[in-house]
């Protein structure tokens, strides 16, 4: 094998295993974190700290029984927790985690596809998520399901229109598709958390909405439709549903700290003169941090915000944000045609 | 090069052999008892009331079509951020020109109610509530 196979072979590897063990990791954080909010205790029986009651989760998963409902779609039915895993497990592929290095003599870019087309790429695969809920919720035939995937499929197309918008405003400074490009823009200048809040806060409530998660959690309000796409799924393939959407979480967070805050880099601090493989290891760990910290927003606002009502929501993502997402657009495009950004 | 993209098939390819690896493992080593209920839909602990494939609100439909009509128009925003800079006040004004009609679509779509999904009744017209 070529040293480019084994650098791409490696890097997949590295970003495999982030992402796989993101699942279990964040259900022990969802019901650690609420625990301490609220001044209980939350599971600490298995392991030290509970820190294995995501591995005693999985083995209850696994030995469940599986079965399909009499009426449903069987095909489709297993077609919708195997096509929830796939935007999260592709999307990764365009996000740098460092720069240029070094490595045993040969040179390679800290990104598994550097590619010009990045963003497109990764907004393209990211959208192929509704369709796992969509043939969830039809292949179910329930009307819970289908009213839960009829509604979460509204909702994401609402928000990719106010995300997409705010996508393009980060991109226009640097001037680049390419995320890695973003990254050296940011490095070289501000981070854009500073220079475009209101694209920022666009793109953040817009992630909350496409991830599905509470305050905008309406397609699996439990309060109204049992349990929405999910409710006659069980066992592992329901915690495929839930895999996909705490990796979904995290590519999606890591699209945002690329944009918005520097992504793999710290400001004021050059890391440059390192050798290739540290500096491999502190990107990859800067990024991993910053992506957590947005992990712990992610939890810590569902569990201070009450849910939604349906159509406000509708009206926050068509009437809220693609106006202010517009309005970030004209006035960055405009200062960089000033030449101030 | 295509050859840069093959990460992406590669990625594809083990994500779709995780799924069907979990779904078959899991279906490999669970119980199956099975039961008459138990395969039966689901409805809250009674007997099935009405079918799924009922009548939608229209305003779902509505909501598609407009997410079609305006991710289109976004699109067309993309290759006009590489260059930004070069093209200068120009292409800023023409760009500006574009971004007026999408505009103009949205305040018409928004005075025509297209994106309003509240019923007629939550939004205080045509009558009470029963």
């Amino acid at each position: 094998m070529s040293p480019e196979t084994v650098a791409t072979l490696a890097k997949i590897g590295v970003w495999l295993t982030a992402l796989l063990s993101v699942a279990p990791a964040m259900l022990w954080f969802e019901r650690r974190i609420p625990a301490f909010m609220q001044d209980r205790l939350g599971p600490n029986r298995v392991g030290p700290l509970g820190l294995l009651q995501g591995i005693a989760d999985a083995v209850k998963f696994i030995f469940k029984e599986e079965f399909t409902p009499a009426n449903a779609d069987r095909p489709l039915f297993l077609l919708a927790p195997v096509l929830a895993l796939i935007p999260a497990l592709t999307t990764y592929l365009v996000i740098p985690f460092g720069p240029e290095v070094v490595i045993g003599g040969h040179s390679t870019k800290l990104v598994v596809i550097d590619s010009d087309s990045g963003v497109l790429l990764f907004l393209a695969l990211a959208s192929l998520g509704v369709y796992s809920l969509v043939l969830a919720g039809y292949s179910s035939n329930n009307k819970y399901s289908l009213m839960g995937s009829i509604r979460a499929s509204a909702q994401m197309v609402s928000y990719e229109l106010a995300l997409t918008t705010a996508v393009v405003c980060a991109l226009i400074p640097a001037g680049t598709l390419n995320l890695a490009e973003v990254v050296d823009y940011q490095r070289a200048h501000l981070w854009q958390a500073i220079s475009q809040p209101i694209g920022m806060l666009v793109f953040l409530v817009a992630a909350f909405a496409e991830t599905n998660r509470l305050p905008f959690d309406l397609p699996e309000a439990e309060s109204e439709l049992v349990a929405g796409y999910l409710t006659e799924y069980g066992g592992l393939r329901w915690a495929m549903f839930f895999m996909g959407e705490y990796m979904s979480m995290t590519t999606l967070s890591a699209l945002f700290v690329t944009l918005y805050f520097g992504g793999w880099s710290l400001p004021f601090v050059d890391f440059s003169g390192l050798s290739g493989l540290v500096q491999a290891l502190i990107g990859f760990t800067v990024l991993a941090a910053k992506i957590a910290a947005m992990l712990f927003l992610f939890v810590w606002v569902r569990w201070t915000f009450p849910r939604f009502r349906y159509d406000q929501l509708m009206r926050l993502g068509w009437k809220a944000l693609l106006p202010l997402a517009v309005l970030q657009l004209v006035a960055t495009a405009a200062l960089t045609v000033g030449g101030v950004l | 090069m295509p050859g840069d993209y093959l990460p992406i098939l590669l990625s594809l390819g083990i994500a779709i052999a995780l799924g069907a690896g979990l779904i078959w493992f899991s279906w490999a080593s669970g119980l199956k008892t099975g039961g008459r209920v138990k395969y039966s839909t689901y409805e809250s602990g009674v007997p099935l009331l009405d079918r799924s494939r009922k009548r939608l609100s229209i305003a779902f439909f509505l909501i598609a079509i407009d997410f079609v009509v305006f991710d289109v128009e976004a699109a067309f925003l993309y290759p006009w951020t590489l260059h930004v800079r070069e093209g200068g006040w120009p292409l800023f004004w023409a760009v500006m020109v574009f971004v007026l009609l999408i505009v103009a679509g949205y305040a018409y779509v928004w005075r025509k109610g297209g994106l309003e999904v509240a019923t007629r009744v939550a939004r205080g017209i045509g009558g009470t509530p029963r």
